[in-house]
């Protein structure tokens, strides 16, 4: 990732980054900050309620800044870096009023405030300690319930099938496939399927899935055949735009097979009412 | 003889000759199968994560330690391969090398060549060039010499007949031959081995690339497997390498790292058939070996590239093609697609210093960024980083200075616009919850159809309310505190 | 301006104001995976070379013409090429006369132009010493020279070698350290590991593409 390169000589030869070491993880905190996303925020909402009684249920209280609205993420991989970093400093602003350690419902939006924000940032030295100390506290969603709260699942939901997919962001940037295994493995009843290709990209890709419809599709369609034929009764995901991805084109190519968001479904078989109510 | 690929002269863009091809099932199958394959052979042959990161990082370091001093290695390299008896030359153009490689064979009298494996010579059209002044050129790696006869380009820089299966290879051979028909790969490769016997002895000039060119001791280093490159470079009387000049590094023991990244990288091959490392045509006292040896140095566009810090990390590039056997874009369309000489991630982002970023427009947009080339690159090219770099040069003002060759070229007013009004959105907080308002409350009037993303997908229909609506009501209801 | 200077200019300019990058070659990271108990070479070399078609055959200095001989006779070789000018050659050649085989025995003893049709389409087999082996890879290094030339083991269909089990280095480093390969080179050193083959077509493993179908390690465990 580029900004360790920022310090450099402008034009010196460059170098990969060290590697990363193991992330250290802190104290639960008293309250934390929910960073919505923008595609769970108009799609997938109770996804992002059920993220917030999970962590209410922790015991931690959550913040929902009201001024937040999207991490700059689809201008950023189109190419609009100015537009990009508009956007993120005002969510940058809008983070640091409270300083809380932010969570985040969606592994790709982690990625970007954890590795493309300094990237974004790297020309603006006072403005990068910010966003270094945002990196710094920001987790995604499954990683801070595992790694932070600790948390302990209670299986109350009946036997079942599901077929994990994560982001591809998410599995190279935050871990999160590792992260999501974990938890849904302290599910009893629930047994989680390998699928074809697995790790492979569902092809949404942002503005990838409408630049390049043709290659957009034909990945999809590889990731939604390989989901049913899993043998899993449904797809869990902590990635939004991974999920209106699959569940557009199961939707398109009238299936009946659905996926859902991990919070949802984390919500569901650990409370025992329906999950995901929208009033 | 034509090297031009039917597919790329009748489809003009990357999308339409993406769509000719994920048409074609039996194509699909053969790179699916293949980049399956190889992407097993290469998880198998670094069985343990830290020695694999570990030499990761060594190699990112050796490569970009020479790239820090490359004008210097150069010099080092040409002094000492001169000592070992080498000609050395340098070409700043495709049409330099090429000239400079047909006065080497004219000044022979040659008029056959036989060739090992060479990218670099593909970036040439080597055999396009020499074929108009009635030089023979003739591709002895078995894959290349199947596409050279099919009049096709490879699809893959290591496996370049990847794109055909048994059938295809037998009808061809069949049909340009004579041969009978036989899907026993062992039979079709025998008769590539008879065919092409002959041509290394008869041949007046043996053409190879260069794996890693070693300025310590003045030595160009070769793999492969089949021994067709130690048959081009030690049957004909002369010996002409030709390779970029980002091939040089200081030191014969880099190549130990090197090499081992390169042959498990690419194959999942601890090391290859054979590793030829050659410092100098034949001495006095010696029988065989070539009485000439030459190296073209060649640039085409790579200065271009190494003038920009963050593009000079193309220059890492030990040519394993990896990266195209873990993507799922390459793994989709096949080679042929890209319509360049080098396909998947590494093509798309050392093409525009090649030929230009308007000549290859779609390439950086055609990846989902998924990262996984980045994550198997065995010298840590960033390429999802240089891949987002290039679509910023793309949507540059054509009227500005450009950083990249050929940068602009999908620069739209009203693409600019459109970021513009979604940057306002999302900086305003009160206009994006009164779009999160409307957008919700008017969720029934959402468009059945949303341009490209609905040849794919359902149209996507707004949740009843939005999530800003639900905190704020649940957040309110339990006055902030944990329910 | 020529090329050289153009292009030398170019990247100088690009560096202007920049230092080289330290050298930070960690031997460690190329040696370390890669050892064995001297016990342990022989059957780390031999399964990796089996591993891809190589035929490897343990024998001593004072029967491995025999195993030769019985080697050719069971493919019905007629002839091979060795070095009668090199202390194995001339062992060979005894053995050879000794017992009457019928193979022939053929020398590179003169320039390749004086016999490239011959070499290319008659000789059956080769024989030839090596520079040693390298256990981690399973490979045989090859320092072709005028008794030995570089297409004696590349052109004949079967190739057979001598390699001296001390001679085994654990991996490619230490054995270019120990002999000092940096401090200049022959015409060409070889890395041999197994017979010709290719995978060109469907992936499919085909040995034998364009130099030795077969290649045949003789490790001579007393020497």
């Amino acid at each position: 990732m580029s900004q360790l390169f920022y310090d450099a000589a402008p034009n010196a030869t460059r170098v990969s980054p060290e590697r990363e070491a193991d992330r250290h993880y802190p104290e639960k905190p008293e309250a934390v900050t929910l960073f919505g996303t923008c595609v769970v925020d108009l799609f997938f909402p109770e996804a992002g309620l059920d993220a917030i009684r999970l962590l209410e249920r922790e015991g931690v209280r959550v913040h929902f800044p009201q001024e937040q609205s999207c991490c700059g993420q689809p201008a950023w991989t189109s190419g609009y870096r100015d537009e990009a970093k508009a956007v993120a400093r005002a969510q940058l602003d809008i983070l640091d009023q409270s300083g809380l350690p932010v969570v985040v419902p969606s592994g790709s939006c982690g990625g970007m405030f954890r590795h493309h924000y300094p990237a974004l940032f790297a020309d603006e030295p006072d403005t990068l300690k910010r966003v270094e100390a945002l990196a710094e506290r920001t987790f995604e969603l499954t990683e801070f319930l595992l790694e932070v709260c600790r948390v302990q699942l209670a299986d109350r939901g009946a036997p079942s099938k599901i077929a994990l997919h994560t982001s591809c962001s998410a599995r190279r940037e935050m871990n999160t496939h590792l992260h999501a295994r974990e938890l849904l493995q302290q599910l009893e009843a629930v047994e989680r399927v390998d699928h074809d290709h697995e790790s492979e990209c569902c092809g949404f890709g942002g503005t990838f899935s409408v630049r390049m419809p043709e290659v957009s599709g034909a990945m999809v369609k590889d990731k939604t055949r390989s989901l049913i034929d899993s043998g899993a009764v449904e797809m869990v995901t902590a990635d939004g735009g991974c999920l209106m991805n699959i569940n557009g084109s199961l939707e398109k190519q009238k299936e009946s097979f659905r996926g859902r968001h991990l919070a949802s479904f984390l919500w569901e078989r650990t409370n025992g009412d329906n999950a995901g109510e929208v009033a | 003889m034509s090297q031009r690929i039917p597919v790329t002269e009748l489809t003009p863009d990357f999308r339409g000759r993406a769509e000719e091809a994920l048409a074609d099932g039996q194509l699909r199958n053969n790179f699916r199968v293949a980049m399956d394959s190889l992407m097993t052979k290469r998880a198998n042959a670094f069985p343990d994560a830290d020695e694999r990161e570990g030499l990761r990082e060594l190699g990112n370091r050796i490569k970009a330690g020479a790239l820090s001093r490359l004008p210097d290695l150069l010099e080092q390299l040409e002094q000492k391969l001169t000592e070992n008896g080498v000609k050395v030359h340098w070409a700043e153009t495709v049409e330099e090398a090429n000239s400079l490689v047909h006065g080497i064979i004219e000044a022979r009298k040659g008029s056959q060549v036989v060739k090992g494996k060479s990218m670099v010579s593909e970036e040439m059209e080597m055999n396009d060039y020499l074929a108009e002044r009635g030089v023979e050129c003739l591709e002895s790696d078995m894959g290349e010499y199947i596409v050279q006869l099919d009049n096709e380009k490879p699809s893959h820089i290591i496996m370049p007949a990847i794109h055909k299966n048994a059938r295809q290879v037998s009808k061809l051979f069949h049909d340009k031959l004579g041969e009978p028909e036989t899907e026993d790969v062992n039979q079709l490769i025998q008769i590539g081995r008879r065919t092409l016997r002959r041509k290394f002895m008869e041949a007046d000039v043996g053409v190879s690339g260069v794996n890693f060119a070693i300025a310590e001791t003045g030595t160009l280093l070769l793999v492969e497997n089949e021994g067709n490159g130690r048959m081009s470079t030690t049957a004909p009387p002369v010996h002409i390498a030709v390779t970029g000049i980002e091939k040089v590094v200081p030191n014969l023991r880099d190549v130990v790292p090197l090499v081992s990244l390169l042959t498990r990288s690419a194959l999942g091959q601890p090391i290859t058939t054979y590793v030829n490392l050659i410092s100098g045509p034949r001495k006095p006292d010696e029988l065989d070996g070539p009485e000439e040896v030459h190296l073209v140095l060649l640039d085409n566009g790579r200065t271009g590239a190494f003038a920009d810090a963050q593009m000079r990390q193309t220059l890492n590039c030990i040519r394993c093609g990896a990266c195209m056997n873990h993507c799922p874009v390459y793994t989709r369309v096949g080679g042929h697609t890209y319509g360049e000489v080098y396909p998947g991630p590494i093509g798309k982002i050392i093409t525009p210093h090649m030929a230009g970023l308007d000549k290859v427009p779609d390439h950086p947009s055609a990846s989902s960024l998924c990262g996984a080339c980045g994550e198997v690159c065995p010298v840590k090219i960033p390429i999802p980083e240089l891949l987002q770099r290039l679509r910023q040069e793309n949507v540059k003002n054509p009227e500005q200075p450009q950083q990249v060759k050929g940068g602009g070229a999908k620069y739209s007013r009203t693409e600019r616009w459109i970021w513009r009004g979604w940057q306002m959105l999302n900086t305003r907080p009160a206009l994006y919850r009164s779009f999160l308002w409307a957008a919700t409350r008017f969720r029934v009037l959402a468009p059945k159809k949303a341009g490209p993303w609905t040849e794919n997908h359902s149209a996507p229909v707004p949740a009843r309310r939005s999530l800003h609506d639900l905190a704020a009501r649940h957040l309110d209801q339990n006055g902030g505190r944990p329910s | 301006m020529s090329a050289r200077a153009n292009i030398l200019g170019k990247l100088r300019n690009s560096l202007a104001g920049t230092t080289p990058r330290p050298d930070e070659f960690d031997e460690r990271l190329v040696t370390a995976p890669w050892r064995y108990a001297p016990e342990d070479r022989i059957d780390r070399l031999r399964s990796l070379m089996e591993a891809v078609h190589t035929e490897v055959h343990q024998c001593r200095s004072d029967n491995w013409p025999e195993l030769v001989a019985e080697l050719l006779n069971k493919r019905n070789l007629t002839n091979l090429l060795c070095a009668p000018s090199k202390e194995h050659g001339r062992a060979l050649q005894a053995y050879f006369e000794a017992t009457e085989q019928k193979v022939e025995l053929l020398a590179y003893d003169q320039p390749v132009e004086a016999w490239k049709e011959e070499l290319f389409w008659n000789v059956e087999a080769s024989l030839t010493g090596t520079l040693g082996g390298i256990a981690a890879t399973g490979t045989l290094v090859l320092w072709p020279d005028r008794n030995e030339p570089r297409l004696m083991s590349l052109v004949p269909p079967v190739h057979i070698a001598l390699l001296k089990a001390s001679e085994i280095h654990d991996n490619l480093y230490d054995m270019m350290v120990a002999q000092d390969w940096a401090a200049g080179l022959p015409t060409n050193v070889l890395l041999v590991s197994g017979p010709s083959k290719t995978a060109d077509i469907e992936q499919v493993l085909a040995y034998g593409a364009h130099g030795p179908r077969e290649l045949i390690v003789l490790v001579l465990e007393d020497a």
